[in-house]
C-alpha cells in the first residue's frame, strides 16, 4: 500500500509540472495547445544531449532545455499564434495550428535525434527502502525539483510584477490592456514561459524515463486530461488534476492490472465533466 | 560582325557535339533498369523505429547491389528503388499506401507492415494487385491458407516463447512467470500465445493479464504489482524497444531480483543508456547482430547501414533478410516472377541459398509449414541473446524448423 501511494506522488508531481505550462497557455490566450507532448519531448532531447552525448552537468542540461524551449514558445507565439489570433476569431483556427505545430515539431525531433528511445544516467543512483516500499534517489531528486520548479512558478505568478500582469491578462484582456498591461509582449512571455515548463518536465524525466520522438501525443493527452479535471487555465487546478490522475494510475494498475485502469479513468471523466464540466476549480463562465 | 557569326556558330557546333557526345556516353554507360521494392510500415510516432529499421535495411543494401552494378535478373541488371511509405500503424493509412505502392508504382514486392490490424488490412490489395509482402505481423491467418501472398519476415513470438522459457526452465531452474504486456492487439496476442506456452511445459503463471497503455512513461504503478508477485521470470510480452529499458530498470529499483525476457529484438544501446546495468541478464531474440555469428558480409552490411541510418540498431539484424531473399527468390524464378508473383511463389518451396549474414554458412531459405501449412516464413535464425555489460551476448541459436 505505501508503494501504491508513493507511485502516486511521484507520478502526481510530474504531471502537475507537465500540466502547468499547458493551463497557462490556454489561461492567457485560450489556446490549446496540442504541441505540448512536442514540446515536453524536444526538452527531454535537448538535456539528453547537452548532459548524455555532451556530458556536460544535469543542470547546464536543464538550462540549455529552458534557453530553447523558451525560443521555442517565442517563435510559436510571435511567428504563428499572434498572427492567427488577429485574422481568426473562430477556435477551431487556433486548434489546427496547434495541431499542425506539434505535428511539425515531431517530424524535426524524428529528423534530428532519430527515431531511437534515448535516455540518460540517473542523476543520483540507489534505493531508499522504507518499509515495504522502494524509492529510488533519482526519483526523489525529480520529484524535489519538480516541487521547486512548481513552487517557483507559483511564486512568480504571485509575487513579481510580470506574474501579476500575465494573471491579470488571463482574467481579462482588455481590461489588462486599457491598464497598461501590453498584451502582445506578455502572451509572448506566458508562451515561452509554458514552452518551457514543458520542456523542462521533460528534461526533467529523461533521467528516469527517456524520450522518443513519438511520446509527444501520449503526454499531450494526459495533460488535457489534468487540465480537465482540475478546470481548464487555472494552475492551482492543473496541479490537483496531475495528482489526481497519478493517484488513479497507481491505484488503477494495482487494483485493474487488466488494462481497465484507462477505460475507468475516462469514464469517470465523462461522468465528472457531464456534472461539473468546468472542472473542479474552473469557473462555469469561463 | 562576320567575326561574331563564325564564333555563335563555333559555339552552336560545340554545343551539339556536347549533347551528342552526352547522349553517346549515356549510351555507352547505360543505366540499369529500375526494380522497385516497398517497404511500408511505422515510421513515425512511438513504434518509429520498427518501420524505419525495415527500410533502413533496404535502402542500405540496395545501395551495395546498385554501387556494384546492379542485381542480375536472367541475364539483365536492374538498379534496386526502394520506395518507403510511412503507414503511422494506421490500417487506413497502410491501405492507402498499399494502393499507391501496388497500382501507382507497379510495385509487386513489399516490406511490411509492422503490425496485425495494419497487415490484415492491405490484404485484399495485396491479393487483388497480385503482390507479394514480408510483414512483420505473427498473427498466423496472415500465412495460412487461403491466404498466400504474405510471407513472415521475422521469428514469431509463438516460436521463440516455448524455446527461451524451456532453456530457463531447464538451465536456470525457473518454475514461475508472469506476464505482462502492452495495452494493444498485438502484445496482447503475444502474451495469450506465450501463456499458453508456459502452461504448457508446466510453469506456474502467476500473472497473466497485466497491461500498460502506449505512451506509458512511469512503470512504475505497472511493475509494482508483478513484483510483489515474486515470480522467477517476468516476460514482456511484445515489448517496444522504447519500453523494456524502462521496465528492465523499474523492476530492478522495486528489487526484482528475477529473470527477464522478451521475444521480440531489442537494440542494446538504447537498453545500456537507459536501463544501464539494470538490463544485465535481459534476454531477447535477435538476428545476425552478435559478433560470436556475423560474417564479414554482415560486418559491410552494419558499416553500410550506419551511413544510412546514422547508427546502428540491432533490430536490424533480424531485418535484414528481407530485400535479399526477396531479390534472390526472383532471380531464380527468373525475370517474369518481376511481374509475375505466382512465378516466385512456384520457387518458395524449394529455394534455398547460403545465408551471407552469418558465420556458420547455414542455408537461407521458406520455412514455417508447420505453424502455417505452408511456407510463408523466412528462415531467420533464433538468436537468443543476453544482454550484459552494454552488449548482446549469444545464448543459442535455434531455428523455426
Amino acid at each position: 500500500m505505501e508503494q501504491v501511494i508513493i507511485n502516486g506522488i511521484y507520478s502526481g508531481m510530474q504531471y502537475a509540472l507537465i500540466a502547468l505550462g499547458l493551463t497557462l497557455i490556454f489561461a492567457l490566450m485560450g489556446v490549446l495547445n496540442f504541441a505540448h507532448g512536442q514540446m515536453y519531448v524536444l526538452g527531454g532531447f535537448v538535456t539528453y544531449y547537452v548532459y548524455g552525448v555532451m556530458g556536460l552537468p544535469f543542470v547546464v542540461g536543464l538550462a540549455a532545455t529552458a534557453a530553447t524551449l523558451a525560443l521555442v514558445g517565442v517563435f510559436f507565439e510571435f511567428v504563428i499564434f499572434r498572427r492567427v489570433l488577429k485574422l481568426s476569431v473562430r477556435e477551431e483556427s487556433t486548434m489546427l495550428v496547434a495541431a499542425g505545430g506539434a505535428l511539425f515539431l515531431e517530424s524535426l525531433v524524428l529528423i534530428i535525434f532519430g527515431e531511437k528511445h534515448r535516455g540518460v544516467p540517473s542523476v543520483i543512483s540507489g534505493v531508499w527502502k522504507v518499509g515495504d516500499a522502494y524509492m529510488p534517489y533519482g526519483r526523489l531528486l525529480v520529484v524535489a525539483m519538480s516541487a521547486l520548479l512548481i513552487g517557483g512558478f507559483i511564486l512568480f505568478m504571485q509575487y513579481t510584477r510580470q506574474g501579476r500582469a500575465l494573471r491579470a491578462l488571463a482574467q481579462d484582456r482588455e481590461a489588462a490592456q486599457i491598464q497598461g498591461v501590453n498584451v502582445d509582449n506578455y502572451s509572448m512571455l506566458g508562451f515561452a514561459i509554458g514552452a518551457t515548463l514543458a520542456g523542462l518536465a521533460g528534461g526533467l524525466l529523461v533521467s528516469i524515463s527517456g524520450v522518443n520522438s513519438g511520446l509527444g501525443t501520449w503526454i499531450s493527452i494526459k495533460a488535457f486530461i489534468m487540465v480537465m479535471i482540475g478546470g481548464a487555465g487555472v494552475v492551482p487546478g492543473a496541479i490537483i488534476g496531475g495528482f489526481i490522475l497519478g493517484m488513479l494510475e497507481s491505484v488503477g494498475y494495482t487494483v485493474l492490472p487488466g488494462g481497465e485502469t484507462y477505460l475507468v479513468i475516462f469514464v469517470a471523466l465523462i461522468a465528472f465533466l457531464a456534472i461539473r464540466p468546468q472542472g473542479l476549480m474552473g469557473k462555469p463562465w469561463g | 560582325m562576320l567575326k561574331r557569326k563564325s564564333l555563335m556558330r563555333s559555339a552552336a557546333i560545340a554545343g551539339i557535339a556536347l549533347v551528342a557526345g552526352l547522349a553517346v556516353g549515356d549510351g555507352a554507360m547505360a543505366a540499369n533498369e529500375k526494380l522497385k521494392i516497398g517497404v511500408l510500415g511505422v515510421m513515425s510516432g512511438p513504434a518509429a523505429s520498427w518501420g524505419l529499421v525495415n527500410r533502413y535495411c533496404a535502402e542500405a543494401r540496395a545501395n551495395m547491389i546498385n554501387e556494384a552494378g546492379g542485381f542480375e535478373i536472367g541475364g539483365k541488371k536492374y538498379d534496386i528503388e526502394i520506395v518507403s511509405i510511412d503507414d503511422r500503424n494506421d490500417p487506413k493509412l497502410a491501405v492507402s499506401g498499399a494502393e499507391r505502392l501496388v497500382y501507382e508504382d507497379g510495385i509487386r514486392y513489399i516490406i511490411g507492415p509492422n503490425i496485425d490490424t495494419t497487415a490484415a488490412a492491405i490484404v485484399p490489395v495485396i491479393e487483388k494487385g497480385g503482390a507479394m509482402n514480408i510483414p512483420y505481423a505473427f498473427s498466423k491467418d496472415l500465412y495460412s491458407p487461403p491466404r498466400s501472398h504474405s510471407i513472415l519476415g521475422m521469428i514469431a513470438s509463438y516460436q521463440a516463447g516455448p524455446v527461451i522459457y524451456k532453456y530457463l526452465q531447464e538451465k536456470e531452474g525457473v518454475k514461475s512467470v508472469a506476464f505482462v504486456a502492452r495495452n494493444e492487439s498485438d502484445s496482447l496476442n503475444q502474451r495469450e500465445e506465450g501463456v499458453a506456452a508456459a502452461e504448457a511445459l508446466g510453469l506456474d503463471v502467476l500473472a497473466s493479464k497485466d497491461t500498460y497503455e502506449a505512451g506509458t512513461t512511469d512503470f512504475f504503478p505497472v511493475m509494482s504489482r508483478l513484483v510483489g508477485l515474486k515470480p522467477d521470470l517476468i516476460v514482456l510480452s511484445g515489448v517496444a524497444p522504447s519500453d523494456a529499458p524502462l521496465m528492465l530498470k523499474t523492476a530492478r529499483e522495486l528489487g526484482f531480483q528475477g529473470l527477464m525476457s522478451t521475444e521480440t529484438a531489442q537494440d542494446a544501446k538504447i537498453l545500456s543508456e537507459v536501463a544501464g546495468d539494470a538490463a544485465n541478464g535481459f534476454i531477447s531474440v535477435g538476428g545476425a547482430s552478435t559478433p560470436e555469428i556475423r560474417s564479414e558480409f554482415m560486418e559491410t552490411f552494419s558499416k553500410r547501414y550506419e551511413e544510412v541510418a546514422g547508427e546502428w540498431n540491432d533490430e536490424a539484424g533480424t531485418k535484414v533478410y528481407a530485400l535479399e531473399i526477396l531479390l534472390n527468390t526472383i532471380k531464380t524464378a527468373g525475370p517474369e516472377a518481376i511481374e509475375d508473383v505466382s512465378k516466385f511463389k512456384a520457387q518458395m518451396d524449394a529455394f534455398k541459398m547460403t545465408n551471407p549474414f552469418l558465420k556458420d554458412g547455414r542455408d537461407l531459405h521458406f520455412v514455417g509449414a508447420g505453424f502455417f501449412d505452408q511456407k510463408r516464413q523466412i528462415s531467420v535464425p533464433m538468436v537468443v541473446n543476453v544482454f550484459k555489460d552494454g552488449e548482446f551476448e549469444t545464448l543459442f541459436v535455434g531455428s523455426v524448423d
